[in-house]
């Protein structure tokens, strides 16, 4: 009983202890900024799993959802920086300028930006996912499996991000099936599933039979699995979605990332940098691949993953050639990271014209 | 590219099945309408009976309880609406603008725990049938029982307004309520029912979309259809045949557009985008350009709060 007792004060002071040094080693609050609502189950729901993972790695967080990319994000972002948050992340394009305006008022919080790459105060940092390093796999397995050697693809806007997963995606498939077509269909929005399905129905009817998406929501795998064709999960494993028709997924996976970073601003040693992670990072992610893919393509792509992973292989690598045959990157030398942030051509292959 | 006569089966059944949601809602707001209420809470009845649907498929496992769910949650913030406009003599556009916001609020907030669980196949009915005869077979088998329900409403509605004495009483208390009062109607009584009905079908219309379009739940994934439901009705001058028109021509042309896109046709993407919104209102104002017509279907008390003084 004495034993029992002693140990049990020894142990409580050591908790108590320990709680006392993590709670003044971890009293960092991070805010972070959504464009879209955490229910959209793509690109913000990715950002708050983040957002999670920073909290059970002990810190305290807050968000805002719905943040418009105005002069509203000027004022969100002044606000949560009067309310004693040490790093916030801003986390669409659209928030690069107010993001860098509110750094610029308050230089004793730190600023990260997603995306973007103005990094005007030493207190912004950048980071941004090499996503296209994803689309080289999609493409490759699309090449491979498709039958009719015509692969539908909904995109939603075009800004370099979505061009580049487009060329990416469309150099890797011609890479396996030099006969493939990449028929492009415009939603003209980040996610609409009533409107997705309807851009995948109409890639389907003419004829595509496997299907990628630059758009958001589930609805595209959904509509795939109902019409028997193959389709790709977006931004998170989309795969119970829709078990026949999703071949993989690629998912943004930012915990990593943002657990470093906070950790960094409680210790001291956060700086400004510009990170741009891929598959080799953990920042891109590819969920597990679906054994209807033949056992030589699986370990093709596993290869490929891992090549990409490593800097072996590089998305870009030349000779590529641009829609009326100019070279855009010389045989041998692979794209630099200034050509893929400001990427607004198709490369040879794609059909049809950027809308302007 | 082969116009392949099947193919062209398959565009108007997918242009059926995405006016469905418009034709509900719309046909729903028209008898409110017509009973001489402007509701314009629409978007957010909807959105909550997409989210009651979802989340009763999920937890309760039947369908047909979802469905039923969904129009119930659609009736039970349309009564909030009814309470204030009717009851509490509060401006119609003013609440059904809240109504609007309140719905997306509360549906997020209830669909936090039903982000990323894909929703169950809904049954369709003549599916064996689909492949019988072309071009025709797959417009008219292989769809959901709302789907079918959704292109009898427009007729239904019609013949009920023009053929039935509710329907004429209905329109009556749109037009002058004062004149039905006096002769022994309860107004408020009418305009209740037409309200909790319209809540029901914009249920309905929500249902349709997580539960049978796109099953599953994200947050605002009406995107904006519940105001194109409204548009139809006031572009139809309340007539629930042109709704029909109007919805058709704007999902078909939303489906074309994308079509145009595969093929390759050298618009610009952004006038295509715009295509439907554009051409639906033009559409649907030349067929209703007669203005004694417009002057006749227009319900007269539209939106006035009717006070009656015991």
């Amino acid at each position: 009983m004495h034993k029992f007792l002693i140990r049990s004060f020894v142990s409580s002071l050591v908790l108590l202890f320990t709680l006392t040094v993590a709670a003044v080693a971890k009293d960092v609050k991070a805010a972070f900024v959504y464009i879209g609502p955490t229910g959209d189950h793509g690109w913000t729901y990715q950002h708050d799993v983040g957002r999670k993972a920073v909290e059970a790695a002990g810190f305290k967080t807050t968000y805002v959802e719905g943040v418009p990319e105005s002069a509203d994000a000027e004022r969100v972002l002044r606000q949560l920086a009067n309310s004693g948050h040490d790093v916030i992340f801003t986390t669409s394009f659209g928030y690069m300028n107010p993001t860098n305006k509110v750094a610029k008022e308050f230089p004793n919080v730190k600023f990260e930006h997603a995306t973007g790459y103005k990094r005007e105060h030493p207190n912004v940092a950048t980071y941004a996912a090499r996503f296209y390093e994803g689309r080289t796999i999609l493409g490759t397995i699309a090449g491979t499996m498709t039958k009719s050697n015509v692969i539908g693809y909904v995109a939603s806007f075009p800004i370099p991000e979505v061009i580049r997963g487009i060329n990416s995606f469309t150099l890797a498939a011609q890479k396996v099936n030099p006969n493939i077509k990449t028929k492009i269909v415009w939603a003209f929005t980040w996610y609409d599933p009533g409107k997705e399905a309807e851009a995948a129905k109409a890639l389907i009817d003419q004829g595509a039979d496997v299907i990628a998406q630059h758009t958001d929501s589930t609805a595209i795998v959904q509509m795939a699995e109902k019409a028997g064709v193959y389709a790709f999960g977006q931004a998170s494993d989309m795969d119970k979605f829709a078990p026949k028709a999703v071949l993989t997924s690629v998912e943004n996976n930012w915990g990593p990332y943002y657990v470093d970073r906070v950790k960094a601003v409680a210790n001291g040693t956060w700086s400004q940098k510009d990170t741009w992670h891929g598959i080799g990072d953990g920042m891109v992610v590819i969920s597990d691949l679906d054994s209807q893919m033949p056992a030589d393509l699986r370990s093709k792509v596993k290869k490929l993953q891992a090549d990409l992973a490593s800097g072996k292989v590089h998305s870009f690598t030349g000779p590529i050639y641009d829609q009326k045959g100019n070279l855009m990157v010389a045989e041998g030398k692979t794209a630099d990271d200034g050509m893929l942030a400001g990427m607004m051509t198709y490369v040879k292959g794609v059909e049809g014209d950027i809308p302007k | 590219m082969i116009i392949d006569i099947n193919f062209v089966g398959l565009i108007i059944a997918s242009i059926m099945a995405s006016a469905v949601p418009l034709i509900l809602a719309s046909c729903g707001e028209l008898i409110t309408e017509r009973s001489g209420v402007l509701n314009l809470g629409v978007e957010g009845m909807m959105i909550i009976g997409a989210i009651s649907g979802f989340a009763l498929m999920t937890v309760t496992g039947s369908l047909i309880v979802a469905v039923f769910g969904a129009m119930l949650a659609g009736v039970l913030i349309s009564t909030i609406f009814a309470f204030l406009t009717q009851t509490l003599i509060t401006n119609h556009v003013a609440t059904g603008l809240a109504l609007t916001i309140f719905g997306i609020g509360i549906s997020a907030m209830i669909g936090k725990n039903f982000v990323g669980i894909p929703g169950k196949e809904f049954p369709v009915l003549f599916e064996s049938l689909k492949d019988t005869i072309p071009l025709i077979s797959p417009i008219l088998f292989g769809h959901s029982i709302v789907f079918y329900f959704a292109f009898a409403l427009p007729f239904m509605t019609n013949y009920f307004l023009k053929k039935t004495k509710i329907g004429l009483i209905v329109r009556a208390v749109g037009d002058s309520p004062e004149s039905a009062s006096n002769q022994g109607i309860n107004v408020r009584l009418v305009r209740y029912a037409c309200i909790l009905y319209g809540g029901a079908m914009s249920g309905l219309a929500g249902a349709y979309l997580s539960m049978i379009y796109t099953p599953q739940w994200i947050e605002n994934m009406t995107g904006g259809r519940g105001w194109i439901a409204l548009a139809l009705v006031v572009f139809s001058t309340w007539n629930p045949i042109k709704i029909l028109i109007g919805a058709m021509i704007f999902g078909g042309l939303t489906i074309i557009q994308f079509h145009m896109q595969a093929i390759g046709v050298r618009i610009p993407v952004q006038f295509l985008t715009a295509l439907p919104y554009i051409v639906t209102i033009i559409v649907l104002v030349v067929i209703s350009r007669d203005s004694r017509k417009i002057r006749l279907s227009t319900p007269s008390s539209l939106g006035k709060s009717f006070h009656k003084d015991n």
